[in-house]
């Protein structure tokens, strides 16, 4: 390891410690300060479902490409306490530089030493700890020292002058052993660097979908807190004052259901955010908006079950509870989105269908787009997007007026002259209860002839390379960066991937690219291979073979590549 | 009184004789004697015999899920503050199934009436004890009589320090009306739970069984009196009747909502907001 090394394309480094220790904020600061300097960065964390001890850590990506996945080396490790090494042995190897206190650490592995606990204690205590370690990373990159202090002094901006101060010397102070740690190693960076980043911006998963959540006109959200969804109910929280958004914490996820369709009927635009275990609590409501026709928008963001499962990990295991949750039959919309653009739009949209269709549809993501950082240029605002679908009822108004499409012009209470009538129990066209089975049989027509009209508005899957491919990897989801990345380390031009980021209806497109292929390969980040049951059942083909992981934590490059 | 705007030519699923039809005429007229706007007016009901009162007459409803008025009701209100809410059904819907949102509905504290047909027992499915079934009650599921302490959601109301909580017995018209009434005018949360004979599945609390184990608070009752009002609550030997207890203080759910701090309006008249979203895009580039 005491070998000369560049970084020329791609570097990862990952800080460990216990919750509570301060991994988030280096991570904070070192990504912005990157994006700052010019470097495309992507962070992603993984933590244990606990608010003090145990071993959290953080993986900071810097490339030359833009970057969105998970690998399982480590270039640069900082371990904050002795746990952090024995938690990531798995993924430390000769090529790690272990960067800490030789003396706290007590491992057998080398460590570059620096011991950062008595240098923060000079500064006037531990908490410099993080910003010591931060400004060494900056250093390591050589970035500007005025650049990372002007980022500090705005960080810190509603802090003391003092604390300001120590801030900006624990900065300066790891920033020179960082540049000393490169000297004697013979380390240099050389990776490229991208003026217009410093326009750009970093978003998880949960700021997207609430982003995405505001752009296509949400108004009310009713949710009760569950990992990894609670991200968007506190992003939308924080913008409730300013974009006039409802927001409550349900008593549970049948509250929160029921809510959102009481404000969708009275005219608001909800939204319901939760996980597994709190959906399985929605499925009665959600049937409830089957059967009422009434739009709502479910963001669905998984976790490894069954049950309470790993509270704070990731799995694509919920694509058939979405798929099949709630009695009766109804039509319904799947997306699941694998980048953070994809993650805003399709919420976006979500919200349009749901409102012109008056259907429920879903954003299905998970653990692993919900915590990492991507940088992405700004987002513009709709401005053609229609406000919503609502009309203004005449006298003799019938909420379930049978029409060619299935879709019945949108009556609420208080706008018009009309009563709007919706029930639970099959109805007729006016919203009254009946046991009519002509009645009845013409209602549930009327509902699922809105899936015809569905199929033109379906988001195509995309194809990332060659038309003239032999082998088609098949991925939904957050899987989208990684078999990306995977497949151009191969660089093998016969092989393609389809990316679905609509999974439900299942677009046309897919059985097409399917068919041209001689191998089909599905990864998917859960046990039994949902999307590959799912393709069969609509498509009747099997896939060639399934990359299946289940272990809770995302794919990395290197499995992927190595399963291919 | 005349309510023919209200009416409606239906087929009515209740028996004859049954203290609901007493309710749904009393609650008529209550409509038209406040001049409530009929189409400003919804009626939010679960699953249950009394749940289908919002299908006898002329009103916008939201006929929901077992349990489940009190969520959808609150949001109703919470995105249209224009709108007169009452979420209407039995105790089996609202004391058992809906619970859990009972309690919560009445710490958040919004603007709505919360009427509730309380005939202890289930009707729809046919005779089984409900929450606020007395012990002892002898049913074909509780072959040796119900073991389990009557609900009393009175007590838990005025707990949970209510804003109006109120007992009425559909066998006194003109009481029974006032406190509607009282209720539908309170500004906040306003439970009135009404009892109403089943003719049909209760034997034992007939219409001559309520006359004889209910008695009114007199107008001595202070009704800001909680403590008092909770010691009339758990009365047993005769059930009180009339209103027990105000909060004029609470303030309203929905008048707390950050979403109205600067608009007033229904969500479904307010306009998108580019300005904000540029002022955001600003701030997240900036970090």
């Amino acid at each position: 390891m005491n070998q000369p090394e560049q970084f020329t394309d791609d570097l990862s480094i990952v800080i460990c410690g216990e919750a509570g220790q301060g991994v988030q904020t280096i991570q904070v600061v070192l990504i912005q300060v990157l994006r700052l300097a010019g470097y495309y960065a992507f962070a992603t964390p993984e933590f244990m479902s606990r608010i003090r001890g145990g071993s959290n850590s953080t993986e900071i990506r810097v490339s030359s490409q833009r970057i969105g996945s998970f690998v399982e080396k480590i270039d640069f490790l900082i371990p904050l306490d002795r746990k952090a090494i024995s938690h990531l042995d798995w993924r430390i190897s000769n090529h790690t530089f272990i960067i800490g206190d030789q003396g706290q650490l007590g491992t057998e592995k080398p460590v570059y030493d620096i011991q950062f606990q008595k240098i923060a204690k000079e500064i006037g205590g531990d908490i410099y700890f993080n910003i010591i370690a931060a400004g060494f990373i900056i250093g390591v990159f050589n970035i500007d020292q005025n650049l990372f202090t002007n980022f500090l002094k705005a960080f810190f901006k509603e802090k003391s002058a003092e604390i300001i101060e120590k801030n900006c010397s624990a900065g300066f102070r790891g920033w020179n052993l960082g540049r000393e740690f490169c000297a004697s190693r013979g380390i240099s960076i050389s990776i490229q660097q991208h003026e217009d980043m410093r326009n750009e911006f970093f978003l998880n998963g949960a700021e997207a979908v609430g982003l995405g959540a505001i752009a296509g006109g949400c108004n009310f959200i009713s949710a009760y807190p569950m990992s990894p969804s609670t991200g968007v109910l506190v992003f939308l929280a924080e913008q409730a004052e300013k974009f006039g958004i409802v927001v409550e914490q349900a008593e549970d996820e049948i509250s929160g259901m029921n809510m959102a369709l009481g404000s969708w009927y009275a005219g608001g635009r909800a939204l319901v955010s939760t996980s597994g275990g709190g959906f399985a609590l929605m499925t009665e409501g959600l049937s409830l908006a089957g059967c009422i026709e009434s739009p709502v928008v479910v963001h669905l963001a998984q976790r490894p079950g069954p049950a309470t499962g790993l509270p704070t990990r990731t799995e694509q295991g919920d694509l058939e509870l979405a798929l099949y949750a709630g009695h009766g039959e109804f039509p319904r919309v799947i997306y699941a989105p694998g980048t953070i653009q994809d993650a805003f739009f399709c919420t976006r949209k979500a919200f349009e269908i749901a409102d012109r269709y008056q259907i429920p549809v879903f954003i299905l993501t998970d653990q692993f787009l919900m915590d990492s950082y991507f940088s992405i240029p700004l987002l513009d605002f709709p401005k053609d997007q229609p406000l919503n679908h609502i009309v203004q009822t005449e006298e003799n108004y019938k909420r379930y007026q049978l029409t060619e499409n299935g879709i019945s012009p949108r009556g609420i209470p208080g706008f018009g002259r009309g009563i709007v009538c919706v029930d639970s129990d099959e109805h007729d066209e006016g919203g009254y209860i009946t046991e009519d089975f002509r009645v009845r049989k013409s209602m549930v027509d009327k509902r699922l002839r809105k899936e015809k009209f569905l199929a033109r508005e379906i988001l195509a899957p995309e194809l990332i390379g060659d038309e003239n491919f032999k082998k088609l990897v098949v991925g939904w989801g957050s899987t989208y960066s990684v078999i990306c990345e995977a497949l151009e380390r191969r660089g093998d031009a016969q092989v393609a991937f389809l990316y679905c980021k609509q999974i439900y209806p299942l677009p046309s497109e897919v059985e097409m690219y399917l068919k041209k292929a001689k191998e089909t390969i599905v990864v998917e980040n859960n046990a039994t291979g949902q999307f590959a049951k799912l393709i069969k059942r609509e498509t009747g083909i099997s896939v060639t073979r399934k990359i299946l992981k289940y272990d809770g934590f995302p794919f990395s490059v290197e499995k992927i590549e190595e399963a291919l | 009184m005349a309510v023919s705007n209200l009416d409606l030519k239906c087929d009515v699923a209740w028996c004859p004789g049954c203290g609901n039809y007493g309710i749904l005429t009393l609650l008529k007229e209550v409509i038209t004697e406040l001049a409530l706007p009929r189409e400003k007016l919804v009626m939010v009901s679960g699953i249950g015999q009394a749940a289908k009162i919002p299908q006898y007459f002329k009103t916008n409803y939201f006929n929901g899920l077992h349990g489940r008025a009190l969520p959808p009701a609150t949001a109703i209100k919470a995105s249209n503050p224009e709108l007169t809410v009452i979420a209407e059904s039995g105790d089996g819907d609202m004391y058992g199934e809906g619970g859990n949102h009972f309690i919560h509905c009445i710490r958040r504290n919004p603007d709505i009436k919360n009427f509730v047909h309380n005939n202890m027992v289930y009707g729809l499915t046919k005779g089984q004890a409900s929450p606020t079934s007395e012990r002892g009650f002898v049913t074909p599921v509780q072959i040796g009589g119900v073991i389990l302490e009557p609900f009393n959601p009175i007590a838990v109301a005025i707990a949970l320090d209510a804003s109006f909580v109120a007992r009425a017995f559909v066998g006194h018209q003109k009481e029974t009306k006032t406190i509607l009434k009282e209720a539908i005018e309170h500004h906040g949360y306003a439970l009135v739970d009404i009892f109403q004979p089943c003719v049909t599945f209760n034997k034992i609390n007939t219409y001559q069984w309520f006359r004889e184990h209910t008695y009114y608070l007199d107008e001595k009752h202070v009704v800001t009196d909680r403590a008092e009002a909770f010691r009339r609550a758990i009365e047993t030997d005769k059930l009180p009747l009339g209103i027990f207890y105000k909060n004029p203080d609470k303030k309203i759910f929905e008048e707390q909502l950050l979403a109205y701090r600067h608009e007033k309006t229904p969500l479904f008249q307010r306009s998108r907001k580019p300005d904000q979203w540029a002022e955001l895009m600003k701030n997240l580039v900036s970090v």
